[in-house]
């Protein structure tokens, strides 16, 4: 049970923190941030079920006023604003992650990998767009073009879920809750 | 840690919190209602007006918190000139921005302390589910690990450049994550030791 719940605390922390990394900028505009990854690792370290209550966890502190998203955003005001679907795709994405993670037997990179496109790209575009359709008055298309700019980045942090995930399997194999 | 409540007082800091989160409901609801520019921008006006009400720096700090929207509202408005419909347009990025700006005047109006309070309100009904005192142990976990954290990535980021004339970037998630796994560990033995969650 007490595991259970530093678990959870913590790695809504760790998400937090990796937002405070100063993003990486992708063809001098495209901002990437060390957040998402900090979601998508949620799922793959933790599991499915310890990784959404983790994401919740933040997105809660997110809601009571703490500045945590990344470039220091927070408050209500961003869960009706464009980005809003991208939020809702965080914890979602995280559980998708996890379960691939458990339910697979694939070594740790791949599934991590695989956990990484399917729920931080599959998953979280889908709420995303979703969101930015609804909020923009557009068609699902018109906004999948905004989010477009975004993918490349998102490929390479599905890579680095992978690997930052295989290190901490070699690391602590113990620690990796979702194959525990 | 810093929160995004407005240091600068306010006569809407003393309305109490749940009050405020009522009306920021009803508000949002009646927007979504609201289809002409012209009753969007009254809205919006009166969103001003009330933000003024803490005087110059209050409004100032609450226009800066919406600095992520102008990207959107760049694109909408080339879009909207491309299809020649500047009020549909005009409908969509006032909406959008009365939303988000009513939403941060209520963060930027009411402390954590009080936020938590009306958020242990609503969670009581969840109660079999979730135990008060679980959800509130785990709120100040966070609140407490988020610094912790932090110095030590710093620390690994020091370790790295001390060693390195390349950024460290992407490679402090790996031993920042077993930071976050080692103290979860102790800190669930400590509980435990302290009689645990409850």
């Amino acid at each position: 049970m007490e595991r259970s719940l530093t678990h959870i605390a913590l790695f809504a922390a760790l998400i937090a923190v990796l937002g405070l990394v100063p993003p990486l900028y992708l063809a001098g505009a495209v901002p990437i941030t060390a957040q998402t990854l900090g979601i998508m690792l949620c799922g793959t370290v933790l599991g499915a079920r310890r990784g959404l209550l983790a994401v919740l966890l933040f997105l809660l502190l997110v809601a009571l006023g703490l500045p945590l998203l990344s470039g220091g955003r927070g408050g209500l005001g961003v869960f009706v604003g464009p980005s809003a679907g991208f939020l809702v795709g965080f914890p979602l994405a995280a559980f998708v992650a996890g379960w691939i993670m458990e339910r697979t037997t694939l070594p740790p990179f791949w599934a991590a990998t695989a956990g990484g496109v399917i729920g931080g790209i599959g998953v979280m575009y889908l709420c995303g767009i979703t969101g930015m359709a609804i909020v923009l008055n557009k068609t699902f298309a018109e906004a999948s073009i905004l989010a477009l700019a975004f993918l490349p980045g998102d490929v390479i942090k599905a890579v680095l879920t992978g690997l930052v995930t295989q290190s901490i399997a070699r690391a602590r194999p113990a620690a990796l809750l979702a194959r525990a | 840690m810093l929160t995004l409540t407005s240091p600068v007082e306010t006569p809407l800091h003393r309305i109490p919190a749940g009050v405020k989160l009522a009306a920021l409901a009803l508000f949002t609801l009646v927007l979504f209602q609201l289809s002409t520019p012209l009753a969007l921008s009254l809205a919006l006006v009166a969103l001003i007006a009330l933000s003024l009400t803490g005087g110059l720096r209050f409004a100032r700090h609450g226009a800066r918190m919406l600095r992520p929207l102008w990207p959107f509202v760049g694109l909408i408005t080339l879009w909207h000139l491309w299809q020649d419909d500047l009020t549909a347009g005009a409908v969509i990025l006032l909406r959008m921005t009365a939303a988000v700006a009513a939403a941060n005047l209520v963060t930027m109006t009411t402390r954590l302390s009080d936020m938590i309070t009306v958020l242990e309100r609503l969670a009581r009904p969840l109660a079999p589910l979730l135990p008060p005192r679980r959800l509130a142990l785990a709120i100040a976990l966070v609140i407490r690990f988020i610094p912790v954290l932090s110095d030590r990535t710093a620390l690994l980021s020091q370790a790295w450049r001390a060693r390195s004339p390349r950024k460290p970037g992407w490679r402090l998630a790996a031993p920042a994550a077993l930071a976050a796994l080692d103290d979860a560990e102790q800190v669930a033995a400590a509980l435990r030791a302290r009689g645990g969650t409850g």
